[in-house]
């Protein structure tokens, strides 16, 4: 073993020995705990759907947000652009779903969601690329900006018949629901499109000149500017590509998750597919098993209030431990070599 | 609406605005020696919980020595917090962007799994203390002088900040060291430890803030209790121009439009209040591409030139040169 992996074991360890202290600060029983997520993801077939149905999501946004990195680029925005999808998606659903077939309903929302998302991301980028504002900091703002425009058209014009409500708007006809396994969550439609772009995602970035562009771009933008590369579409396709995955990641919560807009129905996956996406680094391999175990986390964590009268917030303890230490690891590993 | 209804709300607006205040000059404390701590989001949240559970556990020793203990561990775990930024953005060299952003979420899902037990349950408060002769001075009194010790000492901040900033030797170094670090550590500057030390100062008054809300103006806690706070405050950081004084400005002024979003719900009730904090994140992007891109030159040129450069040197801000760069002194 490489002194490099002592480095890597080494803030691992570490990283459970903090989860292991945070648990028993709590009164808690670290064993337990992991004993109660297992069962918690893994216990009924309707647990394990949910893990699925929650895979697709992290992995279309992380793998959105494999481009933005590479372009060196923190698109914290990824959360608006979520909701965008989601949003957009719904137009053709409330527009057609009375005239159109339900396939092309289907596919026309998915499309819509898809332009939503992009459009979104391009509004970030355009900041970021004309505007010359941080795209961290316009992201954040948009994220704020589509929080309220959902907000707005679930209480105004488009509220429940009746009384608007936080509940989100009307769920509409089962006919453009996507099919599901069995009576679940999990779509298998969603998780299809997740992993064929999850695919498309290692093919571009290991086997094409755009991905080997962009890496040119994020390592240095001004040299790869002067030598000639396209830098600025460069910038502007990455965030494109991640604000189109977001849109389809928020079309597909609308379609097989929630049948309704909700407000902050990203519920977070955009920031989540963040660490996991910190946590791959370059390598687009590692974020199936990274986003199927950080997706296990989540809904196993649902169980821990029932059976250990504990928060399932605990999930996101592990899961920013882990990313955190990894990445103090990978810092003494670079500083000590 | 007549004057002493507007007199009202400003002066709710401005006490309000308090917890914001100390988490900004914090922020702006840190980012001006060229560190972004993004981590305030899960900072406030975190330290808000921890302020909170501390001085419902020592209630008994009294209320003030409980309060001063509950507003101590809020600055201790925001220092704690910003120095896992400050370590591995500056000892480790790694992005102090991802550090930071990690740490909002691992914080933010810290004090809701810890702070479970301290959940909607009555707790000690700051006491409203008037103070005495100047809270009789028409106008200014009840503005600034009717409200408690925190917010006064919020006023002392914002004012010895920017002494400090701008009229004060080790001010200037921590200018230096954001805008030109290469050149303060050729006279002399030891720029790695004085960033260490602002990014853990700025982090603990960042946690008063979160302790601010927990113990003063939302007197309690419970999950997510400060949502959003933390990601507005980094925006009034920009949208201030790392001036202290113009950071607390923008604190008053998102107070005065969060009161105004209160009023306007009244008159249009379908529209829920949270429509109306987007409004800040709009303003402060709509400033950012006034100031940062060639607009606001292009604006300039139809006014005379005089009134022009004097607009121009109040609005133009940037950021400090350095802000978010690695420093290596080798």
């Amino acid at each position: 073993m490489s002194k490099s992996h002592y480095y890597q074991v080494g803030s691992l360890i570490l990283a459970l020995v903090f989860i292991a202290v945070v648990i028993l600060l709590v009164g808690g029983s670290p064993l337990n705990v992991l004993t109660s997520i297992g069962s918690g993801a893994f216990g009924t077939a309707d647990q394990f759907a949910r893990v699925i149905a929650t895979l697709a999501p992290l992995l279309l946004c992380a793998s959105g947000l494999l481009f933005t990195f590479t372009a060196g680029l923190y698109n914290l925005g990824i959360e608006g652009q979520i909701l965008l999808g989601a949003i957009a998606s719904l137009i053709p659903i409330r527009l057609f779903q009375e005239v159109l077939p339900a396939p092309l309903v289907i596919v026309t929302a998915i499309v819509a969601g898809a332009l939503g998302g992009m459009l979104w991301g391009l509004l970030a980028g355009c900041l970021k690329v004309y505007g010359r504002i941080d795209e961290i900091f316009a992201g954040v703002g948009l994220n704020f900006v589509a929080d309220g425009l959902a907000l707005y058209l679930i209480f105004g014009p488009w509220k429940k018949p009746g009384v608007a409500s936080m509940s989100g708007t009307e769920q509409f006809s089962e006919t453009i629901w996507l099919p599901t396994f069995g009576d679940t969550e999990a779509s298998p439609v969603a998780l299809a499109i997740a992993l064929a772009i999850l695919l498309i995602t290692i093919i571009v970035m290991r086997g094409t000149y755009f991905g080997l562009r962009l890496k040119a771009v994020g390592h240095n933008l001004r040299a790869s500017y002067v030598l000639g590369i396209p830098s600025l579409r460069q910038l502007l396709s990455a965030f494109a590509i991640c604000g189109t995955c977001g849109g389809i990641a928020g079309s597909l919560q609308v379609l097989a998750v929630f049948h309704r807009l909700i407000p902050g129905i990203s519920s977070n996956l955009g920031f989540l597919s963040l660490l996991i996406a910190l946590l791959a680094g370059s390598n687009a391999w590692v974020l199936l098993p990274i986003a199927f175990f950080f997706s296990t986390l989540n809904i196993g964590s649902l169980q821990l209030p029932l059976s250990l009268d504990l928060e399932s917030s605990l999930a996101g303890v592990i899961q920013g431990t882990l990313v955190l230490f990894v990445l103090l690891g990978r810092g003494f590993k670079e500083v000590k070599s | 609406m007549d004057t002493s209804e507007i007199i009202s709300i400003l002066s709710v607006a401005i006490a309000t605005s308090t917890p914001l205040v100390f988490a900004t000059i914090g922020e702006t404390i840190t980012e001006g020696a060229g560190v972004i701590n993004l981590s305030a989001e899960g900072t406030i949240l975190l330290s808000a919980m921890v302020g909170f559970a501390v001085a419902k556990t020592t209630e008994g020793l009294g209320a003030f020595p409980s309060l001063l203990l509950g507003f101590g561990f809020a600055a201790l775990t925001g220092a704690a917090i910003a120095s896992i930024v400050a370590f591995g953005a500056l000892t480790l060299r790694q992005s102090q962007v991802a550090i930071g952003f990690v740490l909002t979420l691992l914080c933010g899902d810290l004090s809701s799994f810890l702070g479970n037990p301290f959940v909607r349950i009555p707790g000690p408060t700051v006491p409203s203390f008037k103070i005495p002769i100047l809270q009789d001075i028409p106008v200014i009194g009840p503005l600034f002088f009717q409200s408690d010790l925190l917010v006064y000492l919020s006023f002392l901040l914002i004012i010895l900040t920017w002494i400090f900033f701008y009229r004060t030797r080790p001010g200037l170094i921590l200018r230096a060291i954001g805008e030109q670090p290469a050149a303060a550590f050729v006279r002399g500057t030891n720029v790695v430890f004085l960033r260490y030390f602002y990014t853990l100062l700025g982090g603990a008054l960042v946690g008063i803030g979160g302790a601010a809300f927990s113990l003063d103006f939302k007197a309690g806690w419970s999950h997510r209790h400060t949502a959003g706070y933390g990601w507005i405050a980094l925006a009034i950081v920009i949208f201030g121009g790392w001036n202290p004084l113009r950071v607390a400005l923008s604190c008053y002024l998102f107070g005065i439009l969060q009161s105004l979003a209160s009023v306007a719900q009244s008159t249009i009730p379908n529209v829920p209040t949270q429509v109306f904090t987007v409004a800040p994140f709009v303003l402060m992007i709509l400033f950012l591409l006034l100031t940062s891109s060639t607009g606001l030159e292009r604006l300039l040129k139809f006014l005379p030139p005089r009134v022009g450069w004097v607009l121009s040197q109040t609005i133009r801000s940037s950021p400090p040169a350095a802000l978010g760069r690695i420093f290596q002194q080798d």
